[in-house]
């Protein structure tokens, strides 16, 4: 499904979001609000271009629209892979863009992030997982590499992690684990429109992942370690 | 991973209450946890070792261990990534020694 | 000090706390003794470390309370699993209700823990998250980067959210290893084996002269220190529009002026550097005369 045709869905009142490049942008009537969004598109590989056209958008935003909430679409195939990028530095355009969120976030923006098709770990950490709260619809893919180049790197066999994968939260690629292990807020179905809403309206102080993924049951152990450390006890919380 | 575990009775140096640690979880090598611990004079040592099959080597070189330093209410842990006998001695020699305050 | 002992790149992580903090002062949230270990490495049959590669806790430096968090480079090279990123969290909100100064991050890591997934991905960016909370909250955060495993993945983008970098020439800081980068690409995009380019593309001079990293010392325990504590003074800590203003200028100039460039000799030749090949010659002193007066970002 193209962005145009979910974008149509979830915004019944009308947008105006263009895409150059795969890089969208504009804003969206959400209920009586008008929302800012910005977002990749054809699992763009993001590179320092893209990272610092998404930052001035929200840069913008900040400056012309105050307290305008943000919706961070994403689709992407990871931070692209070049000499060039590397050269220029995409660790910096990665750590602008989400240093530009928490700045919109500190200036009363709302920021909220949905997963409408592949997120990829260094194409979605700077973004999507920079929201106040991240989203993804139900056939969404999230992960953090492919198995093959994981294999290789992990020297676990691709068998091995396929195993895993198909039933281990940690190396499963579905939006359930990332959900059960705090990383999603939740998971939108339905009325995609109304889900954007419910979204908008919701109460976020702080980022509360680890707690989440505890109560959860998906993440176990860091809200306790942090928790021991704040409390200044050498023995995790049972 | 393979894990082996020894006890020694009959040591006789008790180690002062301050839990220490040496070495790196790095190919060839380990890491050694140190600690007293009240368990009836015995020194116990629990390895955890990626590199299987070892038992003899590793029963050799704690033998030798024990004889030299003797510990009583010991406790000592051990990560191994396939550190060798000779590093491995090494860095139990270290451990005791930065407990003893011989090393800084 | 001979200089051995004074090698921040042969240091371990525990050594490395030992040697550039007031001596005596450290005190270790979380020791190895209460074995608070990594709850995911056991399914793929691979090894542990007591603190899960990560030391964190309370020091002095020259005389001022820091916290401080040193990554051991060579347990799953320096990379961020569950129990780790959580302690550096625990650290960073600490600081905060503790209202520290300033948090030194003695950083050495290749990114996620691949071993660990999807736990270690939200573990990174919880990371970030509490990075420039403390920032919010007053408390400087600075990064020092001189292991042999370089600062990679989500952890180099975590280190550019703090307050300054300080990097040693054999330092690196980047996203993508040049090994990834060839196997995705291929050997002509970038040739992983040759160790000169690599290092002119992601190490300390070159992060230095594009405006990444603020300092730039000698392998030396010593010199890391002091630029800690120098460091340790950024103020203001907090994000705001005017500093992001400016680096999203500095950032879209580097594209214009260098994005067509090949090498980064080009760029340093672009910067005014008269004998750019000469560049990794210097040692850390002659090559600071000669960059800081034609580095991008000023300071």
């Amino acid at each position: 499904m193209d962005w145009q045709t979910r974008a149509n869905a979830m915004f019944p009142l009308g947008h105006s979001l263009t895409e150059l490049d795969n890089f969208l942008s504009g804003s969206a009537q959400s209920g009586a609000q008008t929302i800012a969004v910005v977002g990749t598109t054809g699992h763009a590989p993001i590179g320092v271009e893209i990272a610092l056209a998404q930052a001035r958008f929200v840069l913008q935003t900040v400056r012309e629209h105050p307290r305008r909430p943000i919706l961070m679409l994403v689709d992407t195939a990871g931070q692209r892979l070049r000499h060039r990028d590397e050269m220029l530095g995409i660790n910096s355009y990665m750590a602008h863009l989400g240093k530009c969120v928490e700045l919109a976030r500190r200036q009363g923006h709302k920021v909220i992030a949905l997963v409408y098709d592949q997120a990829l770990s260094g194409g979605f950490i700077t973004s999507g997982l920079m929201a106040d709260a991240c989203y993804a619809l139900p056939d969404a893919t999230i992960r953090v590499m492919g198995l093959p180049a994981m294999a290789r790197i992990t020297k676990v066999s691709e068998q091995r992690l396929t195993e895993l994968a198909a039933s281990n939260p940690v190396f499963a690629p579905g939006p359930e684990n990332y959900l059960r292990m705090g990383g999603l807020q939740d998971i939108w179905s339905g009325d995609l429109a109304a889900r954007l809403q419910e979204a908008l309206a919701a109460e976020t102080t702080g980022d509360l992942r680890s707690r989440l993924g505890q109560e959860r049951g998906g993440r176990m152990f860091a809200q306790r370690v942090i928790e021991a450390i704040m409390a200044d006890r050498d023995v995790l919380a049972p | 991973m393979e894990t082996l575990t020894y006890r020694f009775e009959n040591g006789t140096r008790a180690l002062p209450p301050q839990p220490r640690v040496v070495g790196v979880v790095g190919s060839g090598n380990l890491e050694v946890l140190i600690e007293s611990m009240p368990q009836g004079g015995a020194c116990t040592v629990e390895i955890k070792t990626a590199a299987a099959g070892f038992g003899a080597t590793w029963q050799a070189v704690m033998l030798d261990f024990h004889e030299r330093w003797q510990l009583m209410d010991a406790s000592i842990a051990i990560n191994d990534m396939g550190a060798t006998p000779a590093v491995v001695s090494l860095r139990l020699d270290q451990a005791v020694e930065t407990m003893l305050g011989a090393l800084s | 000090m001979n200089n051995y002992v004074n090698s921040y790149l042969e240091s371990t992580a525990r050594e490395r706390i030992e040697r550039l903090f007031d001596p005596g002062s450290f005190v270790e949230f979380l020791p190895p003794a209460s074995r608070v270990i990594s709850p995911h490495l056991g399914q793929l049959d691979a090894a542990v470390a007591f603190d899960d590669g990560v030391v964190v806790g309370r020091a002095f430096l020259d005389g001022e309370t820091v916290f401080a968090a040193a990554q051991e480079g060579g347990f799953m090279g320096g990379a961020v699993g569950e129990v780790h990123g959580a302690k550096l969290v625990g650290l960073l909100r600490r600081a905060v209700t503790e209202k520290i100064g300033a948090v030194l991050l003695l950083l050495e890591s290749g990114g996620v823990r691949l071993h660990e997934a999807n736990a270690g991905l939200i573990a990174v960016s919880e990371v970030m998250r509490a990075v420039l909370d403390a920032r919010a909250a007053g408390v400087a955060v600075v990064t020092l980067a001189g292991g042999s495993n370089g600062v990679f993945g989500g952890m180099g983008i975590v280190a550019r959210c703090t307050n300054a970098i300080v990097m040693s020439e054999e330092g690196r800081l980047a996203m993508s290893g040049p090994e990834v980068i060839e196997t995705a690409s291929g050997v002509e995009e970038f040739d992983s084996r040759d160790r000169a380019l690599v290092w002119r593309t992601t190490g300390g001079k070159h992060r230095y002269l594009l405006g990444d990293c603020q300092a730039i010392v000698s392998d030396s325990v010593a010199e890391f220190r002091q630029a800690a504590i120098a460091a340790c003074r950024a103020q203001p800590t907090f994000l705001c529009l005017a500093e992001l203003d400016q680096e999203q200028a500095m950032l879209g100039e580097r594209i214009e002026r260098f994005g067509a460039m090949s090498d980064p000799l080009e760029i340093w030749a672009a910067l005014g550097v008269e004998q750019p090949a000469a560049i990794p010659m210097l040692d850390a002193a002659q090559f600071v005369a000669v960059a800081r007066p034609r580095r991008l970002g000023g300071r």
